[in-house]
């Protein structure tokens, strides 16, 4: 037994060694990998329509949020953690978000999600984020958490409930007097989400609907509406399309002409906020008076810099040189991010979602509160009416002179010409 | 809201929005209706005409001149895209149908991609006198912009009857869709043939392409909206029969617009699917077709 003894005492050393030696090296690998994951980059992913009807607004949206990544990582990242950004071209083809939010989940292993620009493209997302209980930037989305009624979801735009968006219009017709109302709108998503809000607006307001229209996206001349709106001699047409539509309408109402009755025209026309576009239609803009998240002459702290900053930018990426619509929103969305990641110290969902329901976000859009449905709590929605814009310059609409601020009171800058023939030639 | 007025503007609105059609669709009645050839790239040629049209227009160019001069360049395109289709596809066999279809969806994506890079995703539009403008006729008022549409439709239509009928090629183009094996053994050589023809369907598109951007604005998605309504009034015309494209244009047109104004605009998409299968159903070979 002794020499066994002796040689279990032998073979002792050399284990306590090999124990000691494993120890250690789990300990260094845990402690290496611990520091790796700290130096892991946070990973935003999302996708944003870059080819389609919203590709002109979601390229520049793009660049802005390529500009907060920047900025961010030039200040050191978040949580001593470099911010990468993984985005992919959705199209703006709302059968391919799922996919492609799936993929950012599964194989990319984002931590953090923001939502594409869009109604249409946000909302096949939604159903994917609350069953997997995701934080959910959402992006100019418009009514897509209505019924799904997810708690992390929080949408930067300046609309909230259905009707947000239209009683600035609608109240600015009543004042004129309008007893009578047509609608025309897009029989998709936004558009159509949009106009159950007005419609319902109108009723309560005691207006009479007198034409009522839905089109197909692939609508290709807007003509035969137009005539018809006429026949229908309404006093406020409020249109909900979308920005290839948005062009074909105006330029119907200009060859064609709308009638003498109608004092107010517009209200919820997408693409009059994109630089390209409102230079291409020039004078044709007059009088339309049309929402818009921010226009030159609002002020709110840093978006005279970033404006500044993003127009050099936007010129080498070939993108809306001017970018009043949706880039400054979508910096602050990134901003907002920043805000809760740097004071709950922490990249948990819920932990994010609870800090952005509680603390007012302070961003280049202004101050921001969230209402428990994941919407603004106050809507900022702004109406303003084209005026003076004349044919081939891009440079004019930095003057805050061609869109006058009707509503919200806030930010009124002069007040309507109407009817809409004669406020066509101002 | 229905009167008789609103059916008669209707109804003159549907014969500009059909010329309209027509004119778009007249290229692929070559490419398609006559040579076989599975050309969904066709729209997407269209709108790369609309945006040559665009960058001809920034150096002063009256659109409708643009498409008119780029005909020639559009031509020869159009011959080396086919010359390419066939000896990598064509020429292989009796699967080439299939792989033609892939190769002119790549085509497709090709110039989609390219026209991002060159142009970025906003929309183009071209100023021109008749754009924005529009006549005033015994109360009412056309667009000037879908004039323009209706005299392309009916120019083009028009001269491609004349060309098919009454010249050498024209008429060798009809042979080489009717009988291919007997015009080879006559000692004519038919891929030429189709290489010319397939020119001249490319070379159509350009001024269809000018035509697009006069009617409204473009960006380099926007084939993907006309795929679909090309090939139905091809097919409802009767391949290949240039008359009946404009015909099938025309019903389209005015069917659209009738139904537009009497049960809404959400059902005007249904006409044109709609329409087609019943005249498959009851003439199989198209309206015009033989």
């Amino acid at each position: 037994m002794a020499p066994r003894l002796v040689e279990t005492t032998q073979e002792e050393g050399p284990m306590k060694l090999h124990r000691l030696f494993a120890i250690a090296t789990a300990a260094a690998m845990l402690l290496f990998s611990a520091v790796a994951a700290a130096q892991q980059p946070i990973k935003v992913g999302m996708s944003m329509p870059q080819t389609g009807p919203l590709g002109a607004g979601g390229k520049a949206a793009l660049l802005a949020l390529q500009m907060w990544v920047e900025d961010v990582n030039a200040k050191g990242g978040l949580l001593g953690r470099k911010v990468e950004f993984i985005v992919y071209d959705d199209q703006t083809n709302p059968a391919l978000t799922p996919g492609i939010y799936t993929k950012l989940l599964d194989v990319d292993k984002v931590d953090l999600l923001i939502a594409p620009y869009g109604t249409v493209p946000t909302a096949p997302i939604m159903p994917l984020v609350k069953q997997r209980d995701l934080l959910l930037m959402g992006n100019f989305s418009f009514q897509v958490n209505h019924t799904v009624k997810h708690d992390k979801w929080f949408n930067n735009s300046p609309w909230n409930d259905a009707a947000s968006w239209s009683n600035g219009f609608i109240g600015t017709g009543q004042k004129l007097g309008a007893k009578t109302i047509a609608f025309l709108a897009a029989d998709q998503e936004f558009a159509q989400n949009l106009a159950n809000g007005a419609r319902e607006l109108a009723k309560k307001a005691g207006l009479q609907t007198v034409y009522n229209q839905n089109y197909p996206p692939a609508t290709v001349d807007f003509s035969t509406m137009i005539r018809a709106i006429r026949a229908a001699k309404p006093d406020i047409v409020f249109v909900m399309s979308y920005p290839n539509d948005s062009v074909a309408i105006v330029r119907a109402v200009n060859e064609i002409g709308v009638g003498d009755s109608v004092k107010l025209f517009g209200g919820g026309m997408v693409g009059l906020q994109f630089t390209p576009i409102m230079e291409s239609l020039g004078s044709s803009l007059n009088g339309i008076v049309n929402y818009n998240s921010w226009v030159p002459g609002i002020k709110y702290p840093g978006i005279d810099e970033f404006l500044a900053r993003y127009a050099k930018r936007a010129v080498e990426a070939k993108v809306d040189p001017l970018g009043f619509y949706l880039p400054p929103f979508n910096y602050a969305i990134g901003q907002m991010l920043e805000q809760a990641i740097t004071a709950t110290k922490s990249l948990d969902q819920k932990v994010l979602a609870d800090y952005l329901h509680k603390n007012e976000m302070k961003t280049i859009v202004g101050p921001i509160r969230f209402g428990p449905d994941g919407e603004w709590a106050t809507a900022r929605v702004v109406q303003a009416q084209f005026r003076g814009v004349v044919d081939k310059n891009v440079e004019q609409f930095r003057d805050p002179k061609k869109f006058v601020v009707l509503y919200p009171e806030q930010f009124k800058t002069g007040d309507v010409i109407a009817p809409f023939e004669k406020a066509r030639g101002k | 809201l229905f009167s008789f007025e609103l059916l008669l503007e209707a109804i003159l609105f549907g014969v500009l929005l059909g010329c309209f059609y027509a004119a778009v669709s007249i290229g692929l009645s070559v490419s398609f209706g006559l040579l076989d050839v599975p050309h969904v790239a066709h729209p997407a040629i269209m709108v790369f005409g609309s945006y040559c049209t665009y960058l001809l227009a920034q150096y002063g160019f009256d659109p409708i001149v643009a498409g008119i001069a780029l005909i020639p360049l559009f031509f020869l395109l159009g011959m080396g895209v086919y010359r390419f289709y066939y000896e990598t596809f064509e020429k292989r066999g009796t699967e080439a149908g299939v792989r033609g279809l892939a190769f002119f969806f790549g085509i497709a994506f090709i110039i989609e991609v390219g026209l991002i890079l060159v142009f970025g995703v906003d929309q183009r539009m071209v100023q021109a006198p008749y754009i924005g403008t529009s006549l005033s006729l015994a109360g009412y008022r056309i667009p000037f912009r879908l004039l323009v549409a209706f005299g392309v439709a009916l120019v083009l239509t028009a001269a491609l009857t004349i060309y098919l009928s009454k010249t050498f090629l024209g008429r060798a183009i009809k042979a080489v869709a009717q009988d291919e094996p007997a015009l080879r053994l006559m000692g004519a050589n038919p891929v030429r043939i189709k290489q010319s023809a397939f020119g001249l369907a490319t070379g159509v598109s350009a001024l269809a392409g000018a035509m697009l951007i006069i009617v409204g604005p473009v960006e380099p998605s926007l084939d993907r909206l006309y795929i679909g309504r090309t090939f139905c009034v091809v097919v409802l015309a009767g391949l290949g029969s240039m008359t009946g494209t404009l015909a099938a244009g025309l019903i389209l047109g005015i069917a659209e617009s009738i139904v537009l104004t009497l049960f809404g605009a959400s059902w005007a998409p249904v006409v044109a699917f709609g329409l087609l299968l019943v005249v498959l159903g009851i003439r199989p070979q198209g309206l015009f077709g033989r």
